[in-house]
């Protein structure tokens, strides 16, 4: 259980980047942060990965207070970051230093499998198309078998179709050890595909502006008109979070609204 | 690198050989044009000039013809004195050109990885650059001798000051993004050294190595001027002092392909450390 206790960070420039977020993410959910530019998704999550110092308040990981990187916690960054001068297997095995190299070759071998990767093994990252670098990256970060993992808008820079085969790749990952995942995205789509909830968050400062879950059977069926629903409600939350900045968040009323739907 | 040298063992590279090889030869072939393109000035310029010589058009004793180089040439290959100097010369590069670039290594590490130790050392290294190295001479002199010392020392003042700031500046300008990559897995600091920013400065540090290599040359040629009864330059100042244009000829010539030589051999004892770079290399 990944909890955030009145999580807030202000910048050494003054940006009040994130306030007072109150946040509880179970085992195995996977959460979709969506919001406008600037509202602090990214901030939340390197104040996760440990890559930043939060201001107050804390981030608990199944209890422990989370201070710098931990062994559980991976990041899929929005670029691949992939190390150019480490093969794509080699890449992939980047954290698995304390392993024998017959438990690396196993798992590195699995991980490009479930990314479909397997005859690319032996290429540099410069010879890999953008979506290929991304599914590698998201290897490299899967093969640590982390407890939490942290995904930056990793599709962004994506055509649809690729988008779409790789939310099936990342879901295959996700089935065999279902870690909790925080999935940053602008794509509201994407958040339904993959989210059990999602966190609407408004800028200025930072904050949570309302939660909507999503608890559409898996595997989700785009073209339903379940998804259709979800995705406008999700629409309509993003709408009044950009819309209405100092609005109080309708929680309640979307929460009978949905209740009323199912 | 252990963890590539441990994983290399299993993670197959021959599809990325077999996938490169046909761009690589098609790159080869292209390049074999433009080499002999350039081939085309000096030698069209040489027949002609050889030919000008000949007809009795031009008298050639102050510039020689081709023939009368590569007869000097041969000439001091067969009594052995080219290679005496030839050895000579790369001698003194050498050492001077590892002093050089071990300190310059050295020194730039530390200012690029340490705020504190740039503060302390830069300044005064800058301000030391700004002297042109010929300057140094008559010091070095005085207090090296006219031997090989103060000539080991000036070569290795040229060599110092490329790689150190190419080291320097190399280090400073690894991406942040994937030092952050190395935070995620705790790396310690010395892994993180190892792992990422070692191979994330190396080609530019090899960059850095060959400017320095070419500015152990240059100066190699100053350190000879000053007094040496061995070495090309030596070749060089005979020359001119017995007014023969050809052994002159003939001494940069050598120059020429030593330092090409010696080009040659850093670039390639280097590539398979820059193997997985795609860019710049191919250009310089
Ligand atoms: N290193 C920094 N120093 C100062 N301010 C920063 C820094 N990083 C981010 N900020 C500010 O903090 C706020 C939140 O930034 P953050 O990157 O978390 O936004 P985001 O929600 O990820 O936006 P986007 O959707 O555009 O990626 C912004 O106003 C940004 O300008
Ligand atoms: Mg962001």
């Amino acid at each position: 259980m990944l909890s955030f206790e009145h999580l807030a960070k202000t910048y050494a420039d003054g940006t009040r980047a994130l306030s007072d977020i109150n946040l509880t993410v179970h085992e195995g959910e996977i959460v979709a942060l969506i919001g406008g530019s600037g509202c602090g998704k990214t901030t939340l999550l390197r104040l996760i990965a440990g890559l930043d110092r939060e201001s107050a308040g804390r981030i608990r990981l199944d209890g422990e207070v989370l201070s710098g990187p931990h062994p559980a916690v991976g990041i899929v960054f929005q670029e691949p970051r992939l190390l150019p001068w480490l093969s794509v297997a080699d890449n992939i095995a980047f954290g698995l230093d304390g392993f024998s190299t017959a438990e690396k070759k196993a798992r590195v071998t699995h991980a490009l499998e479930k990314v479909g990767l397997v005859e690319h093994a032996g290429r540099w990252p410069r010879d890999l198309s953008g979506g290929q670098q991304q599914r590698v990256s998201i290897a490299r970060a899967f093969v640590t078998n982390p407890k939490v993992l942290l995904l930056d808008e990793p599709f962004s820079a994506l055509d649809a179709f690729t988008r779409a085969s790789l939310h099936e790749h990342l879901l295959g990952l996700w089935e065999e050890t279902r870690p909790t995942v925080v999935l940053v995205t602008h794509d509201v789509q994407e958040a339904v595909t993959l989210a059990d909830r999602a966190i609407v968050m408004q800028p200025k400062p930072g904050r949570i502006f309302d939660e909507l879950p999503l608890t559409l059977a898996r595997p989700r069926d785009r073209t339903g008109l379940p998804f259709e629903t979800s995705v406008r409600r999700v629409l309509t939350a993003l709408d009044h979070s950009l819309k209405a900045p100092q609005q109080q968040p309708q929680r309640e009323r979307d929460r009978q609204a949905a209740a009323l739907w199912w | 690198m252990t963890g590539q040298a441990t994983s290399q063992a299993w993670s197959s590279h021959e599809g990325a050989a077999a996938l490169a090889a046909p761009t690589s030869t098609e790159k080869r072939r292209a390049f074999d044009w433009r080499l002999l393109l350039g081939f085309f000035l000096p030698v069209a310029i040489a027949l002609l000039w050889e030919a000008a010589v000949t007809l009795g058009l031009a008298e050639g004793r102050l510039v020689p013809p081709p023939s009368r180089i590569i007869a000097m040439l041969w000439g001091l290959a067969q009594t052995g004195e080219l290679w005496t100097h030839a050895w000579m010369t790369l001698w003194r590069v050498l050492v001077g050109f590892v002093i050089g670039a071990l300190s310059g290594i050295v020194l730039g590490a530390l200012s690029g990885s340490s705020q504190t130790l740039r503060q302390l050392l830069d300044p005064t290294l800058q301000a030391l650059r700004a002297i042109p190295s010929i300057a140094w001479v008559p010091l070095f002199i005085l207090w090296l001798g006219i031997f090989e010392a103060s000539k080991v020392a000036l070569i290795a003042v040229g060599v110092f000051f490329p790689v150190y700031l190419g080291i320097a500046g190399a280090i400073l300008s690894v991406d942040r993004k994937l030092v952050e990559v190395g935070h995620v897995f705790r790396l310690s600091r010395v892994q993180l050294a190892r792992r990422i920013l070692l191979p994330a400065v190396l080609p530019e540090a090899v960059i850095a190595l060959r400017s320095g290599l070419g500015l152990g040359f240059m100066f190699v040629v100053a350190a000879e001027f000053m007094g040496a009864s061995e070495g090309l330059g030596y070749l060089l100042v005979d020359g001119q002092q017995m007014g023969k244009p050809d052994q002159i000829l003939a001494a940069i010539i050598a120059f020429a392909l030593l330092g090409k030589t010696a080009d040659s051999l850093l670039v390639a004892a280097t590539k398979p450390l820059v193997r997985w770079q795609d860019t710049v290399r191919e250009r310089l």
